[in-house]
This record gives structure tokens, sequence and C-alpha cells, in this order.
């Protein structure tokens, strides 16, 4: 066990299940487990680990499933320490936990922090998971050890059956479970495994829920129902904080089926969203087909939007201008202003990028019943508690008695932290008093998403006569992730779209950040690896230019700017911890693997990337033709990852791939533009999402064995690919791509 | 009026808004959930369902237009996943968040009856709906799987 883990105390419940089985939860550090009775949920909800008579083992899957595969590789860690055979496992999904803190300060996690954000779900399950299903092996074999009456240690176990080699009995662990559930807690801690003994961790496992999946019997959110349930849409504000002035509803009640109409304040300019993103009208029906028609024939008039004039060539230009000014020096390391007069090169660019929706397969919806006394709900979000608290605050009602229901996303990316929709379906409940789901449709979830940030990025390098680089600026203009949230102060806005360990702070010795907020009415927030997207199409699109402009190999230069040094750099008030030589590894080893020094025949070319995004490295090779017609082909793609252990390494891959066509779709043909202050794409006609013929046609995934803990890997093979691919671009074609998308300059 | 259609092989007498699309017919009337809303202009392909044999987007065709229709949706492939192109997206780990899979596995299932080996452009050609995950290098390769089992079941 790590030091931090003896240092942790944890505390379990456990006891017996309904059936006679044995159920086991354990509640995270310093906080008090709840003391409710086991009896009432008859250990079917809330406790990770239940091993039935009949031998099933059933895991709680604490957090929620978008695609990032954490259904599959938290249970993964409770079964090896458990040490069950992964076919007998049974994954069931938990609904939200909260309980309220000792200190009366609010509420906190029963037992695990069940959000999706920030690729932590991995890292946060590592200790805890791990000795939850070690805890209930415990049980489990002092329960056989005392029927056989035989000492502890002379019992083994292995795939759910526990042996005592001298006797050659065995039990299997359902046969012990409820004589588990009676024993009193054992006085130590159990020893987790080492890696040498793994039997599941670390093997390539597939997707606990893809029988589910290809019968179509997985339900997602928008598959989930309650009885009763009426539908409702919303017809919102048509440009941004635009309020509802009049509502002619004549028309929309004369729809058969039509029940309600229901007026939906939203934010005025310039206000945090703290509950929903636009102001609104909902039609609630007896069916969504109703709920439609009736908002087809609903009249509203709208106040006139404070962003009436805003576009994307006026925003454009706006930050052009605000970039020619001072901004604030958010970083200011040795001294850039005398670094950059020294310096014997100075290299300069200007990087673009606009825009982006998230686009989420399945449209935001969420169902809501808001009764005399509590509150239930069914959401596909990647931010539970934050869901139950903004409820809490609409109703009135305590967080206690708001249950939560979490269901598989179709999607999240970043757009399910935020709890708009939630917010809209417990408003429209509130007001109707009966169950409602609230169904977005494309044009709804396209014309009224929080958009990754548009930025434009002004790159200053100073090199001196030994080619290494000594002075860095980097000036960034953007409308700010965190603009308009809640309780952000104007001066902090700038540290969600810089980060402090954001390459290469540390690694120059003048270095220097510049933050410039341009006004807009398009709600903004985070979008997978929020600001490193942004910020290493930047800085490694600018590495690689600088490198050719200085007759230097992009590798070699990137690799002499990093250096070798293995040790951690000192970011005081950082979570993370950035490591140069784990960015170095990355990129060398996907460089061996794609043969970056081999030649590639005319039209073709080669680019390399890497960043460090959050907890772990990525690199990216990648190879493209770009013919004598401008058409560009995605050959290849190699791709290093440094994630400490990979809990699974199939799941890893999937990330990888996945991450790159993601990043390739976005990077291609992605835009959100706007017109008149409202956003003009609505739908895939008109927003380019890539299909299977434009993605990568080869993909190499190549994991860095690591004696470290897991790190997360939802995010981090974004960022470089963008970079990866326009330095291939410039390779193949000599043309340097400066904006994103590129649909505009090449065929693609 | 009536509309007559068969679903999944049971037959249906339908007698509401003849407007309305296929899509909310399955899910909403029927339950059957399979086929998914993504944009509801025949754009993404999470819906895909097959209307007398062919891959179609159920967002877009009223119910109205569906006399006498067979309608077959990822229901009816299996129910336990034994289907060859099902078996083949688990096999080879294809989906992420899952949403548009259903849509995706229909879509192939109706390319291979077309094309029974098809080559990597038919397969560019052929699939248009989009994934956000972006499972598009597994989905190649399952496609190819699937070919292999078919060809397996059949000898």
């Amino acid at each position: 066990m790590s030091a931090m883990e003896l240092t942790r105390r944890r505390l379990i419940q456990y006891g017996a299940t309904a059936t006679g089985g044995l159920a086991l939860g354990i509640s995270l550090a310093g906080c008090e487990a709840e003391k409710a009775p086991l009896a009432k949920d008859g250990g079917k909800v809330g406790l990770y680990v239940r091993i039935e008579p009949d031998n099933r083992v059933i895991i709680g899957a604490p957090s929620t499933e978008m695609g990032q595969g954490i259904n599959t590789s938290l249970p993964m860690m409770i079964a090896e320490e458990l040490d069950v055979d992964w076919t007998q496992v049974a994954i069931e999904q938990m609904p939200l936990m909260i309980k309220k803190r000792e200190d009366g300060e609010g509420y906190t996690w029963v037992h695990f922090p069940q959000g999706a954000g920030g690729s932590t779900s991995v890292m946060d399950g590592w200790p805890l998971l791990r000795e939850a299903g070690a805890r209930a092996r415990q049980l489990i074999v002092a329960a056989a050890a005392a029927r056989w009456k035989v000492p502890v240690a002379q019992c083994a176990t292995n795939a759910g059956v526990i042996s005592h080699a001298k006797s050659g009995r065995t039990l299997t662990y359902g046969e012990v479970a409820a004589d588990a559930a009676k024993l009193p807690e054992p006085k130590d801690a159990p020893a987790l495994k080492t890696r040498a003994d793994y039997r599941i961790l670390g093997k390539p496992t597939r997707n606990a829920q893809a029988r589910a999946i290809v019968t179509g019997r997985e339900v997602f959110g928008v598959d989930a129902e309650i009885p009763g349930m009426l539908h409702a849409v919303v017809l919102r504000a048509p440009k941004f904080d635009a309020q509802v002035e009049a509502v002619d509803d004549a028309a929309a009640r004369a729809v058969k089926g039509v029940k309600h109409v229901v007026r939906l304040d939203g934010p005025k300019a310039n206000e945090p969203y703290t509950r929903i993103v636009a102001s609104g009208v909902a039609v609630v029906a007896d069916t969504l087909w109703a709920a439609i028609k009736g908002r087809e024939a609903l009249k509203v008039t709208w106040s006139k939007s404070p962003w009436e004039k805003e576009s994307t060539e006026a925003t454009r230009a706006e930050m052009e201008r605000l970039l020619k000014g001072r901004g604030q020096i958010v970083n200011n390391d040795g001294d850039f202003d005398s670094a950059i007069k020294a310096a014997a090169r100075v290299v300069e660019r200007v990087y673009e990028e606009p825009y982006v929706s998230h686009a989420t397969m399945e449209p935001q919806n969420c169902i809501a019943h808001v009764r005399e006394d509590g509150v239930d709900i069914i959401a596909p979000t990647q931010s539970p508690g934050y869901s139950n608290r903004l409820t809490s605050a609409i109703t009135g009602i305590d967080r206690g008695k708001i249950n939560l229901k979490l269901t598989r996303l179709g999607g999240g990316f970043g757009r399910r932290l935020e709890a708009d929709y939630v917010a809209e379906a417990v408003m429209i409940s509130k007001e109707i008093k009966e169950p409602v789901r609230v169904f977005w449709t494309r044009e709804d979830d396209m014309a009224h998403d929080f958009y990754r940030p548009n930025g434009r990025h002004h790159m200053i390098m100073g090199v001196d006569a030994a080619g290494k680089v000594v002075a860095w600026k980097h000036r960034l203009a953007t409308a700010g992730k965190n603009a308009r949230r809640e309780g952000v102060k104007p001066e902090e806005i700038w540290q969600a779209d810089f980060y402090e360990i954001g390459y290469p702070a540390k690694l120059v010795a003048n270095f220097q950040r510049e933050y410039f907020l341009v006004q807009s009415g398009a709600p903004r927030r985070s979008w997978r690896a929020p600001g490193h997207t942004a910020n290493a199409f930047a800085i490694q699109s600018f590495m690689d230019e600088a490198a050719h402009e200085l007759g230097q190999d992009p590798l070699a230069f990137q690799l002499a700017l990093i250096g070798a040094e293995d040790r951690d750099l000192p970011f005081p008030s950082a979570e993370e911890t950035f490591n140069p030589s784990r960015l170095a590894g990355v990129l060398k080893l996907a460089a061996e693997k794609a043969g970056w020094d081999s030649p590639l025949s005319k039209g073709r070319g080669r680019g390399i990337a890497a960043h460090f995004t959050f907890t772990s490295y990525c690199a990216h090779v990648v190879e493209v033709t770009v013919g004598a017609d401008g058409k560009l082909r995605v050959d290849r793609v190699v791709s290093a990852i440094d994630c400490g252990f990979a809990v699974n390494p199939l799941g890893v891959r999937a990330q990888v791939e996945g991450g790159i066509n993601d990043a390739l779709s976005v990077a291609l043909g992605q835009e959100i533009t706007i017109k008149d202050g409202a956003v003009v794409e609505r739908n895939f006609d008109t927003y380019r999402m890539m299909r299977i013929a434009d993605s990568a046609k080869t993909i190499e995934v190549h994991i860095v064995d690591s004696p470290r803990d897991p790190s997360g890997v939802g995010e981090p093979p974004v960022p470089p690919l963008a970079p990866a691919l326009c330095n291939a671009i410039f390779a193949a074609s000599g043309k340097r791509i400066r904006r994103l998308p590129i649909a505009d300059q090449l065929r693609v | 009026m009536v509309v007559k259609l068969t679903v999944n092989g049971t037959p249906h007498n339908f007698d509401g808004d003849l407007d309305m699309p296929l899509l909310w017919f399955l899910r909403e009337d029927l339950k059957l959930k399979g086929a998914k809303p993504g944009c509801l202009i025949a754009q993404c392909g999470a819906c895909t369902v097959h209307i007398d044999g062919q891959a179609q987007r159920s967002c877009s065709v009223p119910v109205g237009s569906l006399e006498n229709a067979k309608v077959e949706t990822i229901e009816s492939l299996s129910t336990d996943g034994t289907h060859p192109v099902q078996r083949a997206w688990i096999e080879e780990d294809v989906a992420q968040c899952g949403y548009c899979q259903t849509g995706q596995i229909m879509a192939v299932v109706a390319l291979l009856k077309e094309k029974p080996s098809p080559s990597d452009d038919d397969i560019d050609a052929a699939l248009s709906n989009i994934c956000r995950c972006g499972t598009y290098f597994r989905i190649r390769k399952a496609v190819h799987r699937a070919v292999a089992l078919m060809q397996e079941a059949q000898r």
C-alpha cells in the first residue's frame, strides 16, 4: 500500500442483503459513514459490492458513464481485490448518494465523488475501490476460516472460491456471504495485491455494457420514463440574453394533447448562468410529438438582445484590437522584456480558434417530478451533486429529499457538467406539479450550448545564438470559459483558459502570459480538455513553426526545450504535478514507433505534437497526404500515452483512438459562428461533424509501461491532435494552418 | 385514416397524427428505444431502422407514409447480442458512449446485405452515421469481423 493509503482512515459499512448475501460499502476519508440501516435499501443500492448466495457478484458503478469506460474500469478495481472472476460480475449504476456533513455545512458524498470531469474518476477510485474489494474479501475469507475452524492465513481465494489447501475443502463466496455479513469488522486493514498478482487489472477488458448497447437495451437519459410523465419542449430566446415580453399561447394550447404553457425566466445580459441558459417558454403535452407541435404554434415576443450587434467577424476584429494593447499579465517568470531584446532571433505567430459546440449525440434531456415533500430526477449528467444542489435551490426542498437516478450518457464532453436542462425540468415540474421530461431537439442543443470558447493566440519566442529558447510570451484574447460563472472574480477568469501548469512554464526562464477578455453573449464552458485543447494547438503549432524557421528538427527542438529532468516541476498551487521527462518520453516513443526520421513520398508529411493534460501525457505523430488538388487525407496516427498504470489497456486505447477522431472532427470542420447576436449553425447539415470516410485510416496506440498509479485518459488524447495534424499538413504541402477549422483552407 | 404496418413482425394499426415521425411511434408508442433521436433531420443516423429491408432514418419518415410497410429495428436482430454484426461490435469493443451504435449497426446490417464483403472504400462510401466519440477505427474493424463471422456461419 502506498503511504497515502496508510494515512487515510476509511469506514466500512456492511451487512446482509435481503436475499441473505453480503453487501459492503466504504466511505471516503474523513467522512462519517451514514448510519442508515441496510434493511432500508435491502442492500440493493449504494454499496459497492454485493455477494449473493448463488455466488453472483454485483458491483456498483459510482460515477456516470459517458463513454469514458468507467463503468468497466472502476468495477474492475473492486473485482480484482475481491478476487472474483470478471465473468461473475454484474454492474449496476448507483444513484447519487449524498449525506449531511458532520459540521452541518451542507452535504457531502456518502461514498465517492460521483461527478465526471477532469479525467479524475480512475484516480479517485484507485485507492478507495480496491480497498472496498479487499475489505469484502477479508470478511469472506474470515467467514470461511471460521466455518472450517482454521486460521485465516491458511485460506486462499481465486475466482470467487475460497480454498483450504491442507484439507482440500472449498466454498464459494456466496456460500459464506451470509456469515460474513454478521462478522465484526476485522481490526487490521487488508493488504492490497501487488501488480504481479493482478488477474483483472491491467488486462484488456471489454466494455461491460456492450451487450446491452448493441441490443438497444441500455437505458440512456432519453430512454428513461416515470409513470404519468408529461413531455416538454422549450422555445428559448432566439438571441443571447433576450427576455420573454409577451406570450400568445392560444394556438399552442389548441394543439391536441397540450396541457400547459410555462414561462421560464433566464439570465439577463452578463449575469452568471445560475439556473438555465436562456429565457424561454415551455410547452407541456401528454406526448412528445404534441409538445413539439404545440411549440411550433407558440408565439412569443422577445425583448431586444443586448448582443444584437455581435458577429464572429466583429469579435475577431475586437480580439485583434485588444491584442494591440495591454492585457492582464497573469504569469511572469524572469524578465521577458529584457530577454526578448537580447535574443538573437525572435519568432512571432498568431493562431485562431472558433467557438465549438459539444454536440453530444444524445440531446439534453431530464425527467423531474417535484412533489410536496421531495423531488425525483432522472438525468444524464456529469454533475449529479450540482444537479441536486440546483434542484434544492429552485424548489426549496432539502437536498436529502431529492432522489437523483443516473443513467448512461449519450456523450458528455463537458456539456453535462452544466445542469441547465435539469433546472428547466425542475422549474416546469414545480409549476405544473406533475412529472415531466424536458427534451431538447438538436436545434435547441446547438443554439443553446455552453460553447468551447473562441481564442486568438499571439505567440512570441526569443532564441539565443545557440538556438536555445530564452524568452516566451503567450498572449490570449478569448471570451473566456468562466466569464459568467457565479463566484468567479473578474481578475480570476483567466485561470480557466490558461493553466498554472501550462507548457512551457518553468521550462523557459523568461516566461510571460497575458490575458485579454473579449465580450460575447454566447454561453461558454468546459469542452473536453478545456483550455488545454486551445493552448496545445497554438503552442505545439508554434513550436513546429519556430523549429522550421530556425532550421531545426521539430522533435529535437521540442526535446531540447523540455530537457530530460525526471522530477516534478514546482507549481505550488496546482493539484497535479508535471514531470518533463514523461512529456519527453511520450514524444520519443511516438516518434520511434512512427519512424519519425524515415522519408515519405511527395505529397505526404508527418507532424508531431505532445501535451500534458491534467494528469497524463500524450503525443501523436500524424501522417497525411495532401493531394495536388488540395485534398487532405489522414493516413496514420501513431500515439503514445503515459497515464501511469493502465487499468484497462483496451479502454485506454479506445479513449486515445476516439480522442484522435473527436479532435480531428473538430479541427477539420467544426465551427460555431455568430450573426446578429445568435448562433448561425443549428444542426448537422450546417455544423460539420466528421463521418467515417474522413477519419484516421490507421491508429496505433502505445501505452507507456509505468510503475506509477493510474491517471486519467478521457481528455489527454485530444489536445495534441490538431497541432500534430497541422504540422503534418505543413510537412506535406508547405501550407501552414493557423486558424481552425481547416475546411475552408484545404479540401477536407 | 388508419395505417397498417408491421414492426419486428408484429402488425400495428396506427390512427394518430400521420405526420408524426416513425421514430416517435417506435420509441413513445411501442417503447422500442433502440433507435435514438439525434438530429431529427436524417443527418446523424442514430435513429436508423430498416423499412422494407432498406436502412432509413426513422426521424424523417412520417408514419402516414408507411401503409403496409415492414419495419425492423435493432430489437429484431437479436435480444442477446448474437447477430453477427452485434457480436462483431462486442468483440471489437466498439462502443464508447454507445448512443449512436444501434444506428451504426442497423446501417451496417443493411450494407452487408448489399455488399457481403465490403472494402474500406465501400464502408466509407456507405456509412454516413455520426459517432461523436470517434469510434470509427473500431467500426471499420468490426464490419470486417462481422463479414468473417457471417462467412463462418455459412460454412
